[in-house]
């Protein structure tokens, strides 16, 4: 047999792509059910740790978070532009993150600090459930970093201004540096500190030097130290999703309701 | 017939410090600088590349004498990366939250020159067994190495191992200051001249001629 007639290289390449095409796909298949559930696992407990039920860094295992979850939170859908509840949608099945990146269930943004370039028309918030009634929101956010797009959660209280907590579950930043705004020790310092000033505009900023208590300081939060441009992202991307173009016509509706 | 007898053993344990990849061949550094600022990120990375390198050059020699000379380099790329994509979808499963860090970095084991220099060099020539034995070894050798440089990078740049604190960081209410630099590619690249310099004083074999 002569290995290097083209017709035998041709046949040659051909079972080797078909191989490798069956190999690939077939694990690709094989493991997607375990990938979905480590992504939605990964992402309630990131809600959990934003509303305070978990703290960070806490070892649980998949059935209590799950548990946890179900037992604590309940997701809803929101119209962003309106602010109100969209009840006839699959909540549980929706993707936030598909829908914005899709025209037709997303609208583009202009040019801001906060590099976001969509918005869903609709998101998916997080009440949390306290002895019959809801205390709490979780919103998601997002935003440009240094070296990507920072995804994370805010919990916001009833009166729509305290914050609760504040977790990132996804971004590309220095380890040791930017990344440090996954540190336990940091998310500490935002539980109780406000989002909005007295006329309710989105007051919450990153700055340098030692920041107070939330009585002291109740509008600032220590900087990451040698993260200068994570830093002022933050900020930005919660000021976006504090304003107008977020979360603000939901949660001034909540406000003015009194119940979320 | 031995099936580890001395030759294997050499295959395996030489690449680690007397031809390591990266410290004497000068391979896969790209990647040794950007994933060794955590050890579980190296270790993890590291234990993919010995997979990746052990199958690839496995299955590039059981093929070997039917593959056509003139498509050798686009065959052994396309096993490796199917290895490697392989590997991404198991990490996926099963590591989750180490794959997020990792991102781009398992998907890079493809343009790793280590592999491809293996498969080219070493399994085109040599039986399946061997051939494994040597991929593996490679990958070790990469893998030992990117532990030590995490190992200092994380420890002083963040005052842990494993995620672990060892110095108390200030950032976690400790004393010591992290020393930020380590976790900046150019540490990667003095920490592993150092580690160079190192080993070839104690196997001055290594050394260059001028």
């Amino acid at each position: 047999m002569n290995v290097d007639s083209p017709a035998y290289t041709l046949a040659f390449a051909t079972v080797v792509c078909v191989v490798c095409a069956l190999f690939v796909s077939g694990t690709s298949v094989l493991l997607a059910d375990r990938q979905e559930i480590n992504q939605l696992l990964y992402l309630r407990k990131n809600v959990l740790v934003a509303a305070g039920v978990i703290e960070p860094g806490a070892r649980l295992s998949n059935e209590q978070a799950m548990a946890l979850f179900e037992q604590r939170i309940e997701p809803r859908l929101i119209d962003l532009g309106s602010g109100d509840y969209v009840s006839d949608m699959d909540v549980i099945g929706y993707r936030q993150r598909e829908a914005r990146g899709d025209p037709d269930r997303s609208r583009p943004i202009a040019d801001n600090p906060a590099g976001v370039r969509r918005t869903p028309h609709l998101a998916k918030v997080y009440l949390v459930e306290d002895q019959d009634s809801f205390s709490q929101v979780v919103i998601p956010i997002e935003g440009l970093g240094l070296y990507g797009t920072m995804y994370g959660f805010l919990a916001l209280e009833r009166d729509t201004r305290t914050i609760t907590g504040i977790a990132f579950y996804e971004n590309r930043e220095t380890p040791g540096l930017g990344a440090e705004l996954t540190n336990p020790l940091w998310m500490a310092r935002w539980p109780g500190r406000l989002a909005y000033d007295e006329q309710w505009q989105p007051a919450i900023a990153l700055v340098k030097g030692q920041v107070g208590p939330p009585a002291e300081n109740p509008y600032e939060v220590d900087a990451l130290s040698g993260a200068t441009i994570t830093s002022n992202s933050v900020t930005e991307l919660l000021h976006f999703w504090l304003s107008d173009q977020g979360f603000a016509p939901y949660l001034e509706k909540a406000r003015t309701r009194g119940a979320f | 017939m031995a099936w580890f007898s001395k030759r294997e053993w050499r295959a395996m344990a030489d690449p680690v410090f007397d031809n390591n990849p990266i410290m004497l061949q000068m391979l896969g550094i790209c990647s040794a600088l950007a994933v060794t600022t955590k050890m579980d990120k190296a270790l993890v990375l590291g234990i993919s590349v010995i997979a990746v390198a052990g199958l690839a050059s496995l299955t590039v020699s059981l093929i070997r004498k039917y593959t056509p000379h003139s498509i050798r380099i686009i065959v052994q790329l396309a096993i490796i990366s199917s290895l490697v994509i392989v590997v991404d979808q198991v990490l996926k499963a099963y590591l989750y939250e180490i794959s997020l860090e990792l991102s781009v970095f398992v998907g890079l084991i493809i343009t790793n020159c280590l592999i491809l220099g293996r498969t080219e060099g070493f399994a085109m020539q040599n039986p399946p067994w061997i051939s494994f034995i040597d991929g593996i070894g490679n990958g070790l050798g990469y893998a030992v190495l990117l532990l030590m440089v995490g190992f200092v990078r994380e420890l002083l740049g963040s005052g842990r191992v494993f995620g672990y604190p060892v110095f108390a960081a200030v950032n976690d209410g400790g004393w010591y200051v992290p020393a930020g630099m380590f976790l900046l590619a150019p540490a990667a690249f003095f920490i592993i001249a150092a580690i160079i310099w190192a080993l070839r004083v104690w196997k001055p074999e290594q050394q260059e001629k001028d």
